[in-house]
């Protein structure tokens, strides 16, 4: 019985292995990626249009899992012999990416060897930035793009009779009103606790979160978000959660539902939730500019991303590099980025999809979708907005976060977190400049 | 008495024994020494750059203090799990040996949950104990506790032990139970006869008979909750808040597959290693003793 299943199976096996191997000289380009849902039809779209478009290249989409796992499989496919070609990988893992020198193959280099039309001045500065290098050399493809934006429950602040808030201290005193009226667990909170209150916080007016353009100019760098204006807004949440004006909701995402569930009715985080919220919510909702500080000169400065590029492994033939090249072109099609845009949520990353979708009216139903972009393209990105790059990233938010845990559960003052986060965080990155390849 | 099999070629025996030795090679001595030399370099997380370091991963270990608080934590979290989930297993597993009608549907019941993955187990009470999904925890605040897992560190502590231990009651359960069942019924009789109560006869008829089965399953959960807890924490609290559920294995977990800090992390694994070959052998020098067989 057992034998004779085993029979069949080698038979189907090698019948498969038969139709599908050369006959036609299709080059395969394996592209591991971290989508679901909606997202991952996006993506399955894409390499069926593209393989449609032409007859040399076959471009195989796999899901992988969440972000994490699948730059872990990425990089255990690596250390056995067998990378995919791309690999779609989140902001935070953009160091140890580029770190590895010999394993990715830089996207500008891939370009200009397959012979591609490549200019790197039609995508969106502020989304580039953050995967180029400082001479302007794009590293990794961006692919999908969101920043941070304030959801407001519009309902419930005209219960509460609360103007949208547009500053810090609007928003301060929107969520007390908001907690003394209906939201006692709840006036305001937010997730991924570090990059709202740490990087984009930063980024936003314009102060530095570590050396070196925040790591973008060399491995060398450290951390200096202990600064006044970092601790003031600990400070000022710490002081709010004592009685839940501010309530602290995880270091991941796992917090979103209280906005839609309505509990919290001011809620910061990616623009990328928008699909739950469409979804989910039984209010009327908007997504508006993050709140600033209006007694930092120049805030608010420009907002820096998050999600993921598209990085292209190292070691591969040049038959196959053009095969990759080829697709990153593709992608990079305006109506092609205006149907990524409207489909996904995520910010479209040429500078012409943008237009086109401003054109075609798409933001006058849906604002909420603009507000990342409008936050993005707000300043021209400096030295502290053009992005982050730090080695470790994720473990090193994980530390912050404990730091921050710690100031809020009134264990430490806000200055004594920040500062251990500031030299636990340093301890890392030295351990990182030692690993990366020079 | 005294068992030998007597062979007639000397390299009988040895052939014998040669496929599950080469088996116990592969699979446990070969990763065990990989994790030994790991703990010797310094590698990036591609494995692209390597340096041979000597004892720099073990010295930069002991000179955190962190990781001091992270052994003694492990230590409490491991005692907790034991000790909570071997007390509730043997408790429901004495209740389910009375002859009772559908004793058969507890058991079963009672079994089930050990087929459930840790990690599952974890998103299991994080829906109804999160501060913000959790059913219960919306009861919990609507009674007027202050529940909120994500800032206290008692409170994220306890939600973790008290899911590691559920995880294991169904497998000690089971032992208990095929533990109880071995009992020869006629030494509780003959208690009874004596006049000797309950509880009396529990702690020095059932107790003592069911030693080795107790013994057997503290090493098993020590070494289990050492070893198996990281899903549930990494599910459940990602180690906070602050660093309130660290133990030694999500620290191995997190520096090494988070982190991509490979030298550090085998190195923390070759000293857990070490810890739980050292626990156990206490175990058996010390507890075993008062074992009866």
């Amino acid at each position: 019985m057992a034998l004779r299943h085993f029979g069949a199976a080698a038979a189907f096996a090698v019948t498969v292995g038969m139709s599908v191997s050369p006959a036609l000289a299709v080059t395969e380009i394996q592209w591991w990626h971290a989508m679901t849902g909606a997202n991952n039809d996006v993506i399955v779209k894409l390499a069926t249009d593209f393989n449609a478009s032409q007859s040399d290249y076959k471009v195989i989409p796999t899901y992988k899992g969440n972000y994490a796992d699948t730059m872990n499989a990425g990089i255990a496919a690596f250390r056995a012999g067998n990378a995919p070609h791309i690999m779609q990988v989140f902001e935070v893992g953009t160091a140890t990416m580029m770190a590895a020198t010999g394993a990715v193959k830089p996207v500008y280099k891939l370009m200009a060897e397959a012979g591609e039309k490549f200019d790197p001045k039609i995508y969106l500065p502020a989304i580039t930035g953050y995967y180029s290098t400082s001479k302007g050399e794009m590293l990794s493809f961006p692919f999908n793009s969101s920043s941070t934006v304030m959801w407001v429950n519009l309902d419930e602040l005209k219960k509460a009779n609360v103007e949208i808030p547009k500053t810090w201290p609007e928003t301060f005193a929107a969520a007390k009103k908001l907690h003394d009226n209906g939201h006692p667990t709840c006036g305001f909170s937010g997730s991924w606790v570090t990059w709202v209150n740490l990087e984009q916080l930063s980024a936003w007016h314009n102060v530095p979160l570590a050396s070196k353009a925040n790591g973008l100019d060399g491995f060398d760098t450290v951390l200096e978000f202990n600064g006044p204006l970092q601790v003031k807004h600990l400070e000022k949440l710490v002081e709010l959660q004592k009685d839940k004006t501010y309530d602290y909701a995880g270091r991941t995402n796992t917090g979103e539902g209280r906005f839609t569930s309505g509990e919290c009715a001011i809620y910061l985080t990616s623009s990328a939730f928008f699909g739950n919220v469409k979804a989910q919510a039984k209010f009327n909702f908007n997504a508006v500019p993050m709140p600033y500080y209006p007694d930092i000169k120049g805030a608010p400065q420009n907002s820096i991303i998050g999600g993921a590029s598209l990085w292209v492994m190292g070691g591969k033939s040049a038959e196959e590099y053009k095969g990759v090249a080829k697709f990153l072109t593709f992608l990079s099609d305006t109506d092609r980025q205006v149907y990524i845009h409207k489909a996904s949520g995520y910010l479209p990353i040429t500078k012409a999809a943008y237009e086109k979708a401003k054109a075609e009216g798409f933001y006058k139903d849906q604002p909420y979708l603009e507000t990342p972009l409008l936050e993005l393209t707000n300043k021209e990105p400096t030295e502290n907005s053009r992005g982050l790059r730090l080695g470790n990233m994720v473990q090193l938010r994980d530390v912050w976060s404990e730091e921050i845990e710690q100031a809020l559960a009134g264990k430490k003052t806000a200055k004594q977190a920040l500062d251990s986060a500031v030299e636990r965080g340093n301890v890392m990155l030295r351990q990182f400049e030692k690993t990366a390849v020079k | 008495m005294q068992k030998q099999a007597i062979f007639q070629s000397k390299l009988l025996p040895y052939a014998l024994v040669a496929p599950q030795l080469a088996v116990v090679l592969i699979f446990f001595y070969w990763p065990a020494a990989q994790a030994v030399i790991q703990s010797f370099l310094l590698q990036d997380a591609f494995g692209l750059s390597t340096s041979f370091v000597w004892f720099d991963n073990y010295v930069e270990l002991f000179k955190d203090p962190a990781y001091f608080e992270t052994i003694v934590r492990t230590f409490f979290f491991s005692f907790a799990i034991a000790v909570s989930s071997l007390s509730f297993a043997l408790l429901l597993a004495v209740m389910a040996d009375k002859p009772l009608r559908g004793s058969m549907l507890y058991r079963t019941l009672l079994i089930w949950p050990y087929a459930v993955a840790p990690p599952v187990v974890g998103v299991l009470w994080i829906f109804m104990l999160h501060p913000s999904l959790g059913v219960l925890a919306r009861y919990l605040r609507a009674a007027g506790v202050d529940w909120n897992p994500l800032l206290d560190g008692n409170q994220a502590a306890a939600l973790i032990i008290v899911a590691a231990a559920w995880k294991q009651i169904s497998y000690n359960f089971l032992f208990f139970l095929a533990g109880l069942q071995a009992i020869p019924k006629s030494v509780f009789e003959a208690a009874a006869i004596d006049g000797a109560r309950p509880m009396r006869r529990f702690w020095t008829v059932t107790f003592p008979l069911l030693s080795p089965t107790i013994f057997f399953l503290l090493v098993v959960n020590i070494v289990y909750a050492f070893f198996d807890t990281f899903g549930i924490i990494d599910t459940m609290t990602r180690g906070g808040p602050g660093t309130s559920t660290v133990t030694l294995v999500y620290k191995v977990y997190s520096d090494g597959l988070l982190g991509g800090n490979l030298g550090s992390s085998a190195a923390q694994s070759v000293i857990l290693m070490v810890m739980v070959i050292v626990l156990t052998g206490i175990q058996f020098r010390f507890v075993e003793r008062k074992v009866t067989y």
